[in-house]
């Protein structure tokens, strides 16, 4: 059998379409070697350390939402949390479930964002949602029923789901009624048959064959699958608290990009739903774990296409786990949703588990009650390298195998949209 | 049906993202209701966030961020040689908006402070207007879903959008909220163009202003009785230049 490698092959995709922000991703084989492979990062920062400066901290988790439109909850929840466990104080038991159930509804939200709007097309082979609305109208309503309810979720918890309103310093503004919170679960049990439909239509797609071993980083739930605080895990057996994120993260500057990179014990990790999955599998809702058990996602995969899938059994996860928060939030005295805090000179890091994986934020407060120093580590910021070395190996392999150019190229810019990556959030 | 002398029948649309966080974008993706109608009523030709699909044939042109590079000043001088009508989205493309908060520092300070020596590509703040000519504004940090459907319909239609010259306040009564500034909190709704149907306030968050002054705003009024309420002109000042929404209305900029 003759082996046919690519002779050569010039592939320049500017700004990757059906992902958030600009990226680029450039790939060059020459004599039949790889002679150039990139996953550039080309959006421009907007330098939110320097604006955090000086602030009052009441300012900074609403600064911190407008990094990212798609994951500005978790911004806010890490931001909040790091200058709330800087002043150490204990937010009450309601506000910190609203928080989560507020989580749950952005990770919702964003995950469907990204299985139906960004995946699906590729897997039915169109340009974008647009024409499945016609072509295949009950996909587009099983897409449009599910992000109805995750919206309208964030909408009643924390006031909206872009740039939410709801969180400050301490607590909550408001806590909803108990008649809002009756009317948000029946509505829920209502959208849960079309997550099965979901589940339905994944397992008709067959993602592609490529492994790459990796280390995979997230928080690791105390008796619940993480989202909010933690300690710091990786798979290949590093163990931190979330207040030495800096040496969990050790980010450092490349030429071709904006973005910063990170790494650990190797040259690149990953985080995100795939790492959550493998490191907090057995905290996950049983009705979860059978979804993963229908798609045949088991621990231990190291396939980057099956973050698509891991998404889809953590929107199972958390629409279970917000429909027993919300049966025990109606049972519970809800009065007490925020508590006063004096300000002093402190520090603090918050990491919570945004959709695309663990972020970090970190504010120094002064006596006065000012930010006087800010860091964030953003999800796609960690995974960037590891994209990076995912395209090399993929690309590598499927020259041997004497893969057209188109493929290639189709196949390059799923891999880089399973991370799902959102670059203005990485670039910040 | 006409409007600023441009037919428009199922018009063309592109949606083009420049720096920010494209949460003004995510919300026409976000109103899931009638998203259908909203893609009958127009063609989307060129949005990346969410289609492959890059045609340069569009006739409305939504910009969201604001402009910090020269090749994102030429992208867009393009975007604006092509596009009858164009439209600045969000307090980003209107305002500059959180993004001038990194003014207040010298472009080598905000650079060393992120990246230390490495070179990067960036440029001061600009909103869309500083560089182009700019059709229609459509306020807000987001943009409000409701609004942006609002403005299609009358695109299509050919009729020419009157924006709220009211403020927030007015919206607030409606909704019958109970008023935040009453209750301890800095709320700038009296000097800020409603159409957001007060949702901050509504949430019991005095109103930051993402919008935009409301027309004939009574700064000084507002200033004086924040000042009676107690709030130092520090704070007050942070607060009005969050989104970079009223520059020039506090003494200490003039
Ligand atoms: S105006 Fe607000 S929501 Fe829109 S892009 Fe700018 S920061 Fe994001
Ligand atoms: S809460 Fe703000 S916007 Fe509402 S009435 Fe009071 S001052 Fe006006
Ligand atoms: S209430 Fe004020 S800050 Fe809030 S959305 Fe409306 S204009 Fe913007």
């Amino acid at each position: 059998m003759t082996v046919k490698t690519v002779k050569s092959l010039n592939i320049d995709i500017k700004h990757l379409s059906r992902v958030e922000g600009h990226g680029d991703i450039r790939i060059r084989v020459e004599d039949g070697k790889l002679a150039e492979c990139t996953w550039a990062v080309v959006e421009t920062p907007r330098f939110f350390e320097v604006m955090f400066k000086g602030l009052s901290i009441e300012m900074a988790p609403i600064l911190a939402a407008r990094i990212c439109g798609i994951c500005s909850i978790s911004h806010a929840l890490a931001s909040a949390r790091a200058i709330e466990r800087a002043l150490k104080i204990e937010i009450p038991g309601p506000a910190s479930m609203i928080r989560l159930l507020a989580k749950h509804a952005e990770t919702l939200q964003s995950h469907s964002l990204h299985l139906f709007f960004l995946v699906a097309p590729d897997f039915l082979n169109v340009p974008s949602m647009i024409p499945i609305m016609h072509t295949n109208p009950q996909v587009a309503e099983t897409a449009v029923k599910i992000k109805w309810f995750a919206n309208r979720a964030a909408d009643l918890l924390v006031g909206r789901s872009t740039h939410p309103i709801g969180i400050k310093i301490g607590g909550l503004t408001q806590i909803p009624r108990k008649m809002q919170l009756k009317e948000l679960a029946k509505d829920l049990d209502a959208t849960i048959p079309y997550l099965w439909k979901t589940l339905d239509l994944f397992k008709g797609f067959k993602m592609p064959d490529f492994v790459r071993e990796t280390e995979l980083v997230s928080l690791r739930g105390v008796n619940r699958y993480p989202f909010i605080g933690g300690d710091l895990i990786s798979s290949d057996g590093v163990r931190k608290e979330e207040d030495e994120y800096r040496s969990m993260t050790n980010e450092y500057i490349v030429d071709f990009s904006n973005s910063k990179l990170t790494r650990l014990s190797r040259e690149s990790f990953a985080v995100g739903a795939l790492a959550r999955f493998n490191n907090n599998y057995d905290l996950l809702h049983p009705k979860a774990k059978e979804a993963a058990e229908g798609l045949n996602l088991r621990p231990g995969v190291h396939n980057p296409y099956f973050y698509n899938l891991a998404q889809l059994v953590e929107c199972f996860h958390v629409m279970y786990e917000s429909k027993e928060l919300l049966l025990e939030l109606i049972d519970l005295d809800t009065s007490k949703f925020s508590i006063h805090y004096k300000v002093r000179r402190c520090e603090g890091i918050g990491a919570v588990e945004a959709p695309r994986g663990i972020l970090y934020h970190y504010h120094r407060i002064s006596d006065e009650g000012k930010i006087e120093k800010a860091d964030c580590v953003i999800p796609t910021n960690q995974n960037n390298g590891n994209i990076y070395y995912d395209l090399h190996k993929l690309v590598n392999e499927l020259i041997v195998q004497g893969m057209e150019g188109k493929e290639i190229e189709r196949l390059s810019q799923m891999l880089v949209r399973a991370y799902d990556p959102c670059i203005s959030c990485s670039v910040h | 049906m006409k409007y600023l002398g441009i037919t428009l029948e199922r018009p063309k649309i592109g949606v083009f993202d420049f720096t920010g966080c494209e949460g003004c974008q995510l919300q026409i993706a976000n109103k899931e209701e009638d998203l259908k109608d909203l893609f009958d009523l127009v063609e989307i030709v060129n949005f990346r966030e969410i289609s492959s699909d890059r045609r340069e044939d569009y006739e409305i042109a939504f910009i969201d961020g604001c402009i910090t590079t020269d090749s994102e000043v030429a992208r867009l001088k393009k975007i604006r040689k092509q596009a009858g009508i164009l439209v600045a989205m969000g307090a980003c493309a209107c305002l500059g908006g959180v993004n001038n908060l990194r003014s207040r520092f010298s472009l080598s300070d905000v650079i060393r402070e992120v990246y230390d020596r490495h070179h990067i590509n960036t440029g001061p703040v600009r909103k869309v207007a500083d560089v182009v000519h700019v059709d229609i504004e459509l306020p807000g940090c987001p943009i409000s879903k409701p609004e942006f459907e609002w403005l299609v319909r009358h695109l299509v239609l050919g009729i020419e959008p009157q924006f709220p010259k009211y403020p927030v306040c007015v919206e607030c009564k409606q909704r019958l909220n109970s008023c935040v500034l009453d209750m301890g909190l800095m709320c700038l709704g009296p000097v800020t163009r409603a159409g957001c149907n007060a949702v901050c306030p509504r949430n019991r968050l005095g109103c930051w202003g993402c919008r935009g002054p409301s027309e004939e705003a009574n700064f000084e009024s507002l200033i004086e009785i924040l000042r009676e309420k107690g709030f130092t002109e520090e704070h007050i000042a942070e607060r009005v230049k969050f989104f970079n929404a009223f520059s020039g209305v506090l003494n200490s900029d003039r």
